[in-house]
C-alpha cells in the first residue's frame, strides 16, 4: 500500500439548481492509493466537517458498480480516466502524486443540478415509464420454460441490460443524447420472444419520451466509450431501425383497428 | 409484557396452508380497490413488486425511496442468483426438498409455514420474471440454466450472470414503472421515512422527509408496508450499499412494531479483505465463484511466498477436508468461520494477512479459460478494479464480511408486524430464514413476498375497513409525529461538537463487530453493550453537522441513521448475549460441539425473540413466538 | 424541451412541496401527417440527414467520375456536358432531366440543411450549460467533431463552385470575365491556373472528405443498417468512398497547376 500526495481537487459546488456555481480548489495531503475515489472524497468532507464547513453532495450508494447512482465528470472524462470503470470503482492508484483533478457534475439539461455534484436523472425513469417494460400482471405467466430462447439471443439481450442506468452516456455525449440508454432498454427487450408484442409500441413510445428530453445522436461513439458497462453502439442501431419499422407497423395496424 | 406470539398459522397439513389461507382469505371487490390507499416504503424487489402488484389490482399506492429512482436499491447488487424449486435440471429438487434445505438452512430458527410457502411460490417467480423479459442464462436449446449454490446438492439456482439481482430489480423496477406512467403508483423518490403514525393501535401513516427540501410531510393510508431492506450497515463495514438503513424498520420498532431476531446477522465468506483504515464499505464476490473456485490457505502459518510458488503439498484446501461431501459449497456460517479461524492463526495470506485463496487455476485448466470468463469474467472484472490484481493468474483474496440480517420486524404468516394495518417485506421483515440465509434465497424471499404473498394477505385486513373513514394527516397524532420529526432534525443542527456522524458511526462499527460479529462471547457481548450506552451519549453529546436543514445535506441525513443504528445496536447485543446457544450465524463461542460447530440448544431456544420498545433498547421487553417442527426433523446441521 | 424536474428556487427551497411521480405516460402526441409525424423527431431528423446524405453522395461521386474526362481533353469533357444536358433526350426535352436532377439534388441538398440547423439547435438545448472544465474526448474524433462547420465551408465552396463555373460571375482574371458558356475544359482550367483558387478548391475537397468520412459511416448507424457481419466493414466503405472522391477531385487543381492538363 503506498500512499499518494498533495493532490489538487478543483471541485464544482452549487447551492441549487438555479444559483452560480463556481470551482473550489482542495488539497488533499495523503491518500492511500488503495482507496477508491468516492473513499478520497469521504476523507476530504471528513476533512471540511472538521473545518466546520458543509460536506461536498455528491450521489453514491452501493459502491461496487451496479446501482448506477454515482456519477462524476473526472477530468473531462464520465467516471474518470478508467474505461469500464464506474467512479465508485475507479482507485486511486490510476492517479499520481501531485495530479490536479477536475471534479464537474453531469451536464445536460434533462439532468438538472441538484447541489454541488448532484444531478437529477429522473429524465431516464420517465424513458422507462413511457414503454420500457414487458406488460405482464403478476400471476398470469406461463411455465419458464415453455418459451425457449436460442442462448446467443438471451446472451444479447443480457448485454443490452447490463446498463445501470447512470447517465454516463448522456453526460459524455457532446449532444447530451440518450440514445444509448434508451437503445439499451429497447434492445434487451426487444430481442426477446416474451418483448415481441409490444416490441413496436415500445420503440415509439421510449424514442418520443427521449425525444422530448435529450439531444440527438450524431454517431461520436463518446457514449459508448463512457460507459461503465462498455454497451455497444449497435444498440442505437437497433434502436432506429425499430423505430422506423415501428411508425409504419404501428400505422397499419391502428388503421386495421 | 413477555407476551407468547402468535404467529397465525393457517390450519391444515404443511403443504396445504397457504391454500387453505388463501381459500379463506377475505377479497375486495376490484371496484373497490381503488378506495384503499396502501403506501409501500422502499423500492427494492419486495417493494417494487408488491408496488406493482397492488397497482396492477387496482389499489391506490404510494411508493417512497430515499434513492433518486426506484431501479437503486441494493436488491441490484445481488449477484449469484435465485432459488426455485422447478426441478428443470431433474435432478432430484422439490418444493419439500427446497423447504427442508430453507429449513435446515436456517438451523431450524425459521417457521415451517412461512417457509414451505416460500418454496412454493419460489416456482411462481420464475415464470414472472421470465415473462418481464430477464435474461436468464440459457442452455443452448433454449431452456433455463441452472447452477448450485451453498447449502443444496441440487441445481436449482437462476441466474442472469453476475448480475442476477440487478435483472430482478430492473425487472420489478419496470413493473413498477409501467404503473407510475399510468398513474397507478405515485413515486416519492429521494424522500426518507422519518416516523409510523399509529392512530388507535393502527398504523395510519406515515411522516417522510423530502431529501431535497427538508420539508417533512405526513402521508395517510388504509395499510403500510416496509420494504426498507436490513441493517447490516450497523458493522459500518458491510457489503450493504453506503445508504442502507434501519430508520423505517426502527422508526416502526419504537411506535410499536415488535422487532425479532437482532442478533442473527449474517456474514458472507466470499468478500474482498480490507485493504486500508479508511474503507468505506466491502465488496461481496458471489458465493457462485465456490462453484468453481477451491479454497485454500498455507498449511505454514506465516507462509509470506506468493500463491503460485506454493506447492499443492503445502496448501490446505481445508472446506474439502473439513467437509468432504459439501466441500467449498459448505454454508455461509460454516465456511466463514472456518475462513476466519485459519486467519486468527496467521494462516492468512495478502499483505494484512487477513484473506484466504479463491483459486480458479484448477477451474481454468478443467473447463478452458472461455468457460470461466463467460460464467464469472465480470466478477473477475470487478475484483480486479478494486484489488488491483487479475484473478485469472493469481487467486482471488476473500475474507467473510457482513452482508445480510436475517433478523428484522416480527411479522405474523401474513407478514403483518404487531401494530395492524402495517406490513414488512423483504429483509425488512424477520420471517423466513431462520439463524442463517442460504444463498440465493434472498431474491427468492423479496419477489415473493412482494408479489405473492402480500397482495393476497393485505386484502384480507382491507376487506373489512371498506367504507370506513381513517384518520386523516390532519389527525393530532401526524401532528405531533411530524413536530417530533422536525425537532429529532433540528436537533443534530444544533448539538455542535466536534465529531461527524460518519466517525461516530466507524466507533459504532468497530465495537459491534468486535463483540458482535462472526463469533460472540458473554464477556464480549457485555462489554459491548457498556461500551455502547457510552459512546451514544458521547454521539449526543459531541455531534457535528454541518449545513442546513432545508437543502440536500447528506451529513443531516447520515446523523439521524447513525443515531438508529446506535439504539439497534444495543439491542442486538443484548439479543446475543439472551440467546445462550449457537445457531445459524450466531455463533457464541461458548455453546460449540469438540469440533468447533455451532451447538443449538433446543430445549430452550427454540423460539423467535421479539422485542418490544420500552424508550430504552436496554431494557426492550422480551417476547417469544414458540417454534414447532411437525415436517422437517430438528437434527444437528451436518454439512460433513 | 420539456422541463420534467420539479422547479426548485434560487436558494435551493421549493415554492410547493414536490409533487409526486405519476401519470407520465398518458399524455396523448399532436397528431400530424405521417413524414411530418417521423421528421419531428430527432431520429426522423437523421433519417433526413441520411437519405440526403445518400442524394449527395451520389451527386459528388458522380460529379468526380464525370469530370475525370478532363484528362481526356477538352472535346471529351464538353461533349459529357453536352451529354448531361440531353439526358433522356429526346423522350424528354432538351435539359430537362438535368433539371430534374438539380432541382432534386437542391431538395436534398436543403433537407440536409434543415435537418442539420434543427438538430444543432435541439442539441445545444439539450446542454445549455457547458461543462466549465476542458472535455477529454475518448473516441469522438475531428471529423465528427467538425461535421457542422466542415459541412458549412463545404457549402460554401459550394456556391462559389457554382458562381465560379455554372454562373461564371466569379471566373475571371483581374477584371476580365474569362466565363465562356459551354467551353467547360477551357473555364475549369482557366479557373484553377488562379493558385488560390485552386488552394481554395484543394482545401474544401479535403474537408468535403473528412465530412464523408464520418458522414457516410454516420448513414448505417442512422438508419439502422446494423449486422454483426457486415459492422466492420462499414467504417472501411465510409474511408474508402472518402479518399476515391477526395482524390479524384484534388486530382483536377493540381494536375491543372502542374500543367498536365492545360489549354
Amino acid at each position: 500500500m503506498k500512499h499518494l500526495t498533495n493532490l489538487k481537487l478543483k471541485v464544482w459546488r452549487q447551492d441549487g439548481p438555479d444559483t452560480v456555481g463556481k470551482f473550489e480548489t482542495h488539497v488533499v495531503e495523503s491518500v492511500s492509493d488503495e482507496a477508491s475515489f468516492l473513499e478520497m472524497l469521504d476523507q476530504l468532507n471528513e476533512k471540511l466537517i472538521g473545518e466546520n464547513k458543509d460536506a461536498i453532495v455528491f450521489d453514491h450508494d452501493c459502491r461496487e458498480g451496479i446501482c448506477g447512482t454515482c456519477s462524476l465528470m473526472i477530468n473531462g472524462r464520465a467516471h474518470g480516466p478508467q474505461r469500464a470503470t464506474t467512479t465508485c470503482q475507479l482507485h486511486m492508484r490510476t492517479f499520481s502524486s501531485g495530479d490536479e483533478i477536475v471534479i464537474e457534475p453531469w451536464r445536460a439539461a434533462a439532468f438538472p443540478i441538484i447541489k454541488d455534484l448532484m444531478v437529477d436523472r429522473a429524465s431516464f425513469d420517465r424513458i422507462i415509464e413511457s414503454g420500457g417494460f414487458i406488460t405482464s400482471p403478476t400471476g398470469g405467466a406461463p411455465d419458464a420454460n415453455l418459451i425457449p430462447v436460442p442462448k446467443p439471443v438471451s446472451d444479447a439481450a443480457m448485454d443490452s441490460a447490463a446498463c445501470i442506468g447512470c447517465g454516463a452516456c448522456v453526460a459524455a455525449c457532446p449532444n447530451g443524447a440518450a440514445n444509448l440508454f434508451t437503445g439499451a432498454k429497447i434492445a434487451h427487450l426487444s430481442v426477446l420472444p416474451q418483448g415481441q408484442a409490444e416490441r413496436f409500441k415500445r420503440a415509439e413510445a421510449m424514442v418520443n419520451s427521449m425525444d422530448d428530453q435529450f439531444g440527438s445522436c450524431t454517431n461520436h461513439g463518446e457514449c459508448s466509450a463512457a460507459c461503465p458497462k462498455e454497451i455497444s453502439l449497435d444498440v442505437i442501431a437497433l434502436m432506429n431501425s425499430d423505430f422506423r419499422k415501428s411508425k409504419s407497423k404501428n400505422r397499419k395496424q391502428l388503421s386495421r383497428g | 409484557m413477555n407476551t407468547l406470539l402468535n404467529a397465525k398459522i393457517p390450519s391444515g397439513a404443511l403443504h396445504e396452508k397457504w391454500d387453505n389461507y388463501k381459500a379463506d382469505a377475505k377479497l375486495v371487490n376490484p371496484n373497490n380497490k381503488r378506495k384503499f390507499k396502501v403506501i409501500v416504503v422502499g423500492t427494492g424487489l419486495a417493494g417494487a413488486s408488491a408496488a406493482a402488484t397492488l397497482a396492477e389490482l387496482g389499489y391506490q399506492v404510494d411508493a417512497f425511496t430515499f434513492h433518486d429512482s426506484a431501479r437503486r436499491a441494493h436488491s441490484i447488487a445481488a449477484q449469484g442468483g435465485i432459488n426455485a424449486a422447478k426441478n428443470y435440471q431433474g435432478d432430484g429438487d422439490s418444493i419439500n426438498r427446497l423447504f427442508v434445505d430453507t429449513i435446515k438452512g436456517g438451523d431450524f430458527r425459521s417457521r415451517e409455514g412461512n417457509v414451505h410457502r416460500l418454496a412454493q411460490v419460489s416456482v411462481d417467480i420464475i415464470d414472472q420474471m421470465v415473462a418481464q423479459g430477464v435474461p436468464f442464462a440459457r442452455e443452448y436449446g433454449g431452456t433455463l440454466d441452472n447452477r448450485s449454490f451453498g447449502g443444496a446438492q441440487v441445481s436449482r439456482t437462476f441466474y442472469a450472470r453476475g448480475q442476477t439481482g440487478q435483472q430482478l430489480l430492473l425487472g420489478a423496477y419496470q413493473q413498477l414503472s409501467r404503473q407510475v406512467g399510468l398513474g397507478g403508483v405515485r413515486l416519492f423518490n429521494r424522500t426518507e421515512l422519518v416516523d409510523v403514525v399509529v392512530v388507535d393501535g393502527r398504523c395510519s401513516g406515515i411522516v417522510v422527509r423530502d431529501l431535497l427540501t427538508g420539508e417533512i410531510t405526513s402521508h395517510a393510508a388504509h395499510a403500510v408496508v416496509m420494504a426498507t431492506g436490513g441493517y447490516g450497515n450497523v458493522f459500518y463495514l458491510s457489503t450493504n450499499a453506503m445508504n442502507c438503513n434501519v430508520t423505517a424498520s426502527w422508526r416502526a420498532h419504537r411506535r410499536g412494531a415488535m422487532f425479532a431476531n437482532p442478533c442473527y446477522t449474517q456474514i458472507h465468506p466470499t468478500c474482498i479483505p480490507q485493504s486500508d483504515e479508511s474503507q468505506s464499505k466491502l465488496t461481496l464476490m458471489s458465493e457462485s465463484l465456490r462453484n468453481d473456485g477451491r479454497i485454500w490457505v498455507p498449511k505454514n502459518a506465516d507462509d509470506a511466498r506468493p500463491a503460485d510458488q506454493i506447492p499443492e503439498s503445502e496448501r490446505d484446501y481445508y472446506l474439502e477436508r473439513l467437509y468432504p461431501s459439501y466441500g467449498n459449497l459448505a454454508p455461509r456460517d460454516i465456511s466463514s468461520r472456518a475462513a476466519k479461524r485459519l486467519v486468527d492463526k496467521g494462516h492468512g495470506v495478502g499483505p494484512l494477512k487477513n484473506g484466504v485463496n479463491l483459486d480458479f487455476s484448477a477451474a481454468i485448466e478443467r473447463l478452458g479459460l472461455d468457460v470461466v470468463q463467460e460464467r464469472y469474467g465480470n466478477l473477475f472484472q470487478m475484483y480486479e478494479r478494486i484489488a488491483g490484481e487479475d484473478p485469472y493468474s493469481t487467486p482471488m483474496r476473500i475474507y467473510p464480511a457482513t452482508h445480510y440480517t436475517m433478523g428484522g420486524l416480527w411479522v405474523d404468516y401474513e407478514l403483518a408486524t404487531t401494530i395492524p394495518g402495517l406490513y414488512a417485506a423483504g429483509e425488512a421483515n424477520f420471517s423466513d430464514h431462520g439463524a442463517n440465509r442460504l444463498g440465493a434465497s434472498a431474491l427468492m424471499q423479496g419477489l415473493a413476498d412482494g408479489y405473492f404473498v402480500l397482495p393476497y394477505t393485505i386484502s384480507n385486513e382491507l376487506a373489512p375497513m371498506l367504507n370506513k373513514p381513517i384518520p386523516t394527516t390532519d389527525h393530532p397524532a401526524f401532528v405531533q409525529a411530524e413536530t417530533e420529526a422536525r425537532d429529532r432534525f433540528n436537533g443534530y443542527l444544533n448539538v455542535g461538537g466536534t465529531r461527524s456522524p460518519d466517525w461516530f458511526h466507524r466507533e459504532l462499527g468497530k465495537i459491534i463487530w468486535d463483540y458482535c460479529g462472526m463469533e460472540r462471547t458473554q464477556q464480549g457481548l457485555e462489554k459491548a453493550l457498556s461500551e455502547l450506552p457510552a459512546l451514544y451519549s458521547e454521539f449526543k453529546k459531541d455531534l457535528r453537522v454541518t449545513g442546513n436543514g432545508e437543502s440536500v445535506n447528506q451529513t443531516l441525513e447520515k446523523a439521524g441513521r447513525v443515531d438508529d443504528f446506535f439504539q439497534l445496536g444495543m439491542l442486538m447485543c443484548r439479543d446475543a448475549l439472551d440467546r445462550e446457544e449457537s445457531c445459524g450465524a450466531h455463533f457464541r463461542s461458548e455453546y460449540q460441539t469438540a469440533e468447533g460447530e455451532a451447538l443449538r440448544d433446543d430445549k430452550n431456544y427454540c423460539h423467535v425473540s421479539a422485542y418490544d420498545w420500552t424508550g430504552d433498547p436496554m431494557a426492550a421487553d422480551l417476547n417469544k413466538e414458540k417454534l414447532e417442527f411437525e415436517t422437517a426433523h430438528l437434527a444437528t446441521r451436518s454439512y460433513k | 424541451m420539456a422541463k420534467t424536474q420539479q422547479t426548485l428556487t434560487k436558494a435551493g427551497k421549493s415554492l410547493a412541496p414536490r409533487q409526486p411521480v405519476t401519470g407520465t405516460a398518458l399524455s396523448v402526441r399532436k397528431k400530424r401527417s405521417f413524414i411530418a409525424d417521423i421528421y419531428s423527431t430527432a431520429i426522423g431528423k437523421k433519417y433526413a440527414m441520411a437519405i440526403s446524405g445518400i442524394a449527395l453522395m451520389g451527386f459528388v461521386l458522380f460529379h468526380m467520375i464525370g469530370n475525370l474526362k478532363m484528362y481526356l481533353g477538352a472535346a471529351e469533357l464538353d461533349h459529357y456536358a453536352e451529354f448531361l444536358k440531353e439526358l433522356l433526350y429526346p423522350l424528354a426535352p432538351k435539359g430537362a432531366v438535368l433539371w430534374i436532377l438539380r432541382g432534386g439534388l437542391l431538395a436534398m441538398l436543403a433537407l440536409h440543411l434543415h435537418a442539420a440547423w434543427s438538430l444543432t439547435i435541439l442539441n445545444h438545448q439539450a446542454r445549455p450549460v457547458k461543462y466549465q472544465s476542458p472535455r477529454d474526448y475518448e473516441v469522438a474524433n475531428f471529423a465528427s467533431r467538425t461535421m457542422r462547420y466542415s459541412g458549412m465551408i463545404v457549402l460554401s465552396f459550394l456556391i462559389w463552385h457554382l458562381l465560379d463555373l455554372t454562373f461564371g460571375v466569379v471566373n475571371t482574371v483581374g477584371t476580365d470575365n474569362t466565363f465562356v458558356k459551354g467551353e467547360v475544359y477551357a473555364n475549369v482550367v482557366r479557373s484553377l491556373d488562379r493558385w488560390p483558387v485552386a488552394v481554395f478548391y484543394i482545401l474544401a475537397n479535403l474537408l468535403l472528405g473528412i465530412h464523408l468520412r464520418h458522414g457516410a459511416w454516420s448513414i448505417f448507424q442512422s438508419l439502422g443498417w446494423n449486422n454483426p457481419r457486415f459492422n466492420s466493414w462499414r467504417w472501411s466503405f465510409a474511408t474508402v468512398f472518402a479518399l476515391v472522391v477526395v482524390i479524384g477531385n484534388i486530382s483536377f487543381p493540381i494536375a491543372v497547376l502542374a500543367g498536365i492538363v492545360k489549354l
